[in-house]
């Protein structure tokens, strides 16, 4: 049965105070789901929990009914985009997009290739040589998601991808993802506290507050 | 720096740049350049060549490249883990061990080299053994600062998304976190390598006859063979191998060099250690600083204050001895008095031509690369060449200055100029030029506003200056040890004649001096850093 990602419970204080308050969430096999909410209400810690870069006070995160919390981030098969592409700067757009495909056990032809068909499906054919401090934030954006898309994870987090891009770039760039994680089939959760955005991006859009104490909503 | 406007935000002197850097430069060529020039002619020109057939001159060659790289990948070995653990983990002590941690790098190398023979057993004085400890002790602190303030500024974002990408945290350090550190720890690598070839306090007071390096073998045969002309064969060996060596590391930096967007808050990469491994990696911080550096100091302080029969302050009153003392008149604790009064000329000279070099520096723009590398290359040389280069030079006709005692603050202060330098350029070159302008059309003249407008910026870079090249003067050995009149000598100087003759007093005087002089250069150090942090607020 594939009943995709389960989020049941999770509590998560920062600094004494409660960020998140018994989250539940569930995200369909094929669905993208569009989170919204103000900034600093917890939805990229929710993020990084899901992707295992932050333990819950308390809580699960399940994919198909398995647990995911002894799972360390690596074993997880989730890709994480950053709201800055984070791209590292000691590799050229080919070495960022290739780097999730070190660690199976790929020959390096087909490694080639699959860098080859994502800079292909983000329209940034032959840009493998191009050093990271040479592309636009649009460009940047675009390989950090070709990066996560490339050792085909079973589902895709994106915290604000487009944060710090003009509107006009932000929509374009709504559109094509969308189009992309549907040809792909890969499920995405989407966060981001713009509404046009999430509308564009999401098949389903929820507010975090509506996630709370379980579903309940706020206090 | 604003670019709006080239015309108005271009730094101008209020007096035009080579008046400026006259001083400083006539002050370099006279006292650095042209010793250096004596020694070149001194080496290439005399009968001392046929040294370089004789099979021990590459023993001490090769013994100098060995410590050289065992210090420094000790110091690396012990320094990363502790540049990690003291920048990336949140716990408390944490800035008051970052403190300590930089105070045996301030202090003077001959202090260094008698804390090491109080702590270590006899049967280790003049082992390769010691000499590595004593190195990776004084160097720890250019490890954890150099490669440390890097780690802590960079975004740990990238490990993260290393981390959802498949690495195991193994594999995204050796993938990610490593590369980006690698222009650091090149720097460091070249800088502790630099500081470990030329060491010469530590060598001499911890070596032994199979233990000599280059710089000590240029001292031997100057103070105690009296053949210049071999020394000066050696010191052109050891300016071929440093420049060899400074090429390398240049390569090896600018092939290590990755531009990167950097966390500007270096408090918000810290995170508290949980884990059962973190906290153990935190513990064996602690236990590296505590051994390896608090350990000397304070054996060197127990070792001034042990007698024969339990604890007194014999070798403290032997201090106020004439009988003790290593001249005929003088005690030994006369020595701080000559130091105080060199610290006090070469801080002047410092201030005063490294200002005016600063200042330069920053108006000439392209030309004053030129002067910037030039006050730099005393500290890339040695202080040993600098001390036996004015040895040479002005020591015959037509400059026969031996026994002045001007020379000896001049070759503390070709040390110290290069860090006044280093502080005051960054402020002078922060400071809006249109704040000159501003006070120029309000109808000040040029020096007027400079010194109204500038010099109040520069004031506390100036005093930081100050307090370093005081430090410098203190601690200096390797030029003071050259041009110390022998009825005069310096604390250093003093220290390690007491260590060389006979019987238990002068080296118990030997401690209680070190001790002493510990003290004062730390004073001095740390009132620096609360100068310097009283302006970063």
């Amino acid at each position: 049965m594939t009943t995709g990602l389960t989020v049941d419970d999770v509590s998560l204080s920062y600094d004494g105070r409660l960020l998140l308050d018994r989250v539940h969430l569930d995200v369909a096999p094929d669905e993208v789901v569009c989170l919204l909410g103000p900034s600093g209400s917890g939805k990229s810690s929710l993020l990084q929990i899901i992707a295992g870069l932050l333990t819950p006070d308390s809580g699960t995160a399940r994919w198909d009914g398995a647990d995911l919390v002894d799972l360390p981030p690596h074993r997880r098969g989730i890709g994480l985009v950053f709201q800055d592409a984070l791209l590292f700067p000691h590799l050229d757009v080919a070495g960022n997009v290739g780097y999730g495909l070190r660690f199976g056990d790929l020959s390096p032809a087909v490694r080639r290739a699959r860098v080859s068909d994502l800079l292909e499906l983000v329209d940034l054919a032959g840009y493998h040589e191009r050093t990271v401090a040479t592309l636009s934030g649009g460009e940047a954006q675009r390989v950090a998601l070709a990066r996560a898309l490339a050792p085909r994870p079973r589902l895709l987090l994106l915290d604000e991808p487009f944060g710090a891009l003009d509107r006009e770039l932000r929509d374009r760039l709504a559109v094509d993802v969308r189009a992309l994680l549907h040809r792909l089939g890969t499920p995405a959760v989407h966060v981001t506290h713009d509404l046009v955005e999430a509308e564009l991006v999401g098949d389903r859009v929820v507010r975090l507050s509506e996630l709370l104490r379980g579903g309940l909503g706020p206090v | 720096m604003v670019t709006s406007d080239r015309q108005l935000t271009r730094l101008r002197g209020p007096l035009p740049a080579w008046v400026l850097g006259l001083v400083p430069s006539v002050f370099l060529a006279v006292f650095f350049g042209w010793p250096l020039l004596t020694i070149l002619s001194r080496g290439i020109g005399g009968h001392g060549l046929e040294l370089l057939g004789r099979s021990y001159v590459w023993r001490i060659v090769r013994f100098t490249f060995t410590q050289a790289v065992i210090s420094t990948a000790l110091t690396l070995a012990l320094g990363l883990p502790g540049a990690f653990v003291l920048h990336r983990y949140a716990f408390r002590g944490r800035r008051l061990l970052l403190a300590m941690v930089t105070v045996p790098f301030v202090l003077p190398t001959v202090v260094v080299g008698l804390a090491f023979r109080a702590l270590l057993p006899q049967a280790w004085v003049g082992t390769l053994g010691a000499i590595v400890l004593a190195h990776a002790f004084f160097n720890y602190a250019v490890v954890v600062r150099v490669v440390g303030g890097l780690w802590a500024h960079l975004d740990p974002g990238y490990e993260q998304v290393a981390r959802t990408l498949g690495a195991s945290p193994w594999q995204a350090f050796r993938s990610v976190t490593w590369p980006l550190l690698r222009p650091a720890v090149a720097a460091a690598t070249a800088l502790v390598f630099l500081f470990t070839f030329t060491s010469f306090g530590v060598v001499l007071v911890l070596g032994g006859p199979s233990t000599t390096t280059l710089e000590v073998e240029i001292y031997r045969r100057t103070a105690q063979l009296l053949d210049l002309s071999g020394a000066a064969v050696l010191a052109v060996l050891q300016l071929v191998c440093l420049a060899l060596v400074l090429f390398v590391s240049a390569r090896l930096q600018a092939r290590a060099a990755v531009a990167q967007s950097l966390r500007p808050d270096a408090n918000e990469t810290l995170v508290r250690p949980v884990t059962f491994r973190q906290r153990l990696l935190v513990a064996a911080t602690l236990a590296v600083i505590t051994v390896l550096l608090a350990a000397p100091l304070a054996a060197l302080v127990l070792a001034s204050v042990r007698v024969r029969d339990g604890f007194g302050l014999a070798w403290w009153r032997a201090l106020w001895s004439v009988d003790a003392g290593t001249t005929r008149a003088s005690a030994p604790l006369d020595s701080l008095r000559v130091s105080l009064q060199y610290a006090v000329v070469t801080t002047v000279l410092s201030v005063v031509v490294g200002g005016l070099a600063a200042c330069a520096i920053a108006y000439a723009r392209r030309s004053g690369r030129l002067l910037d590398v030039a006050v730099t290359l005393p500290l890339g040389t040695s202080a040993v060449t600098i001390g036996f280069g004015m040895l040479l030079a002005f020591a015959r006709p037509p400059f026969d200055l031996r026994g002045s005692w001007f020379l000896v603050p001049i070759a503390q202060s070709l040390v110290a100029i290069p860090l006044v330098l280093r502080s005051v350029l960054p402020v002078l070159r922060s400071i809006d030029p249109r704040l000159r302008a501003v006070a120029s059309t309000l109808g000040a003249p040029p020096v007027r506003a400079w010194a109204t407008v500038d010099l109040p910026h520069l004031a506390r870079a100036l005093g930081v200056g100050a307090g370093f090249a005081c430090a410098v003067s203190l601690g200096e050995f390797g030029a003071t040890a050259f041009l110390a009149r022998s009825d005069a000598p310096t604390l250093p100087v003093q220290i390690v004649r007491l260590l060389s003759r006979p019987g238990e007093t002068p080296y118990g005087a030997a401690m209680a001096l070190a001790t002493l002089l510990m003290v004062l250069t730390t004073v001095v150090v740390l009132a620096v850093a609360r100068f310097d942090r009283g302006g970063a607020r």
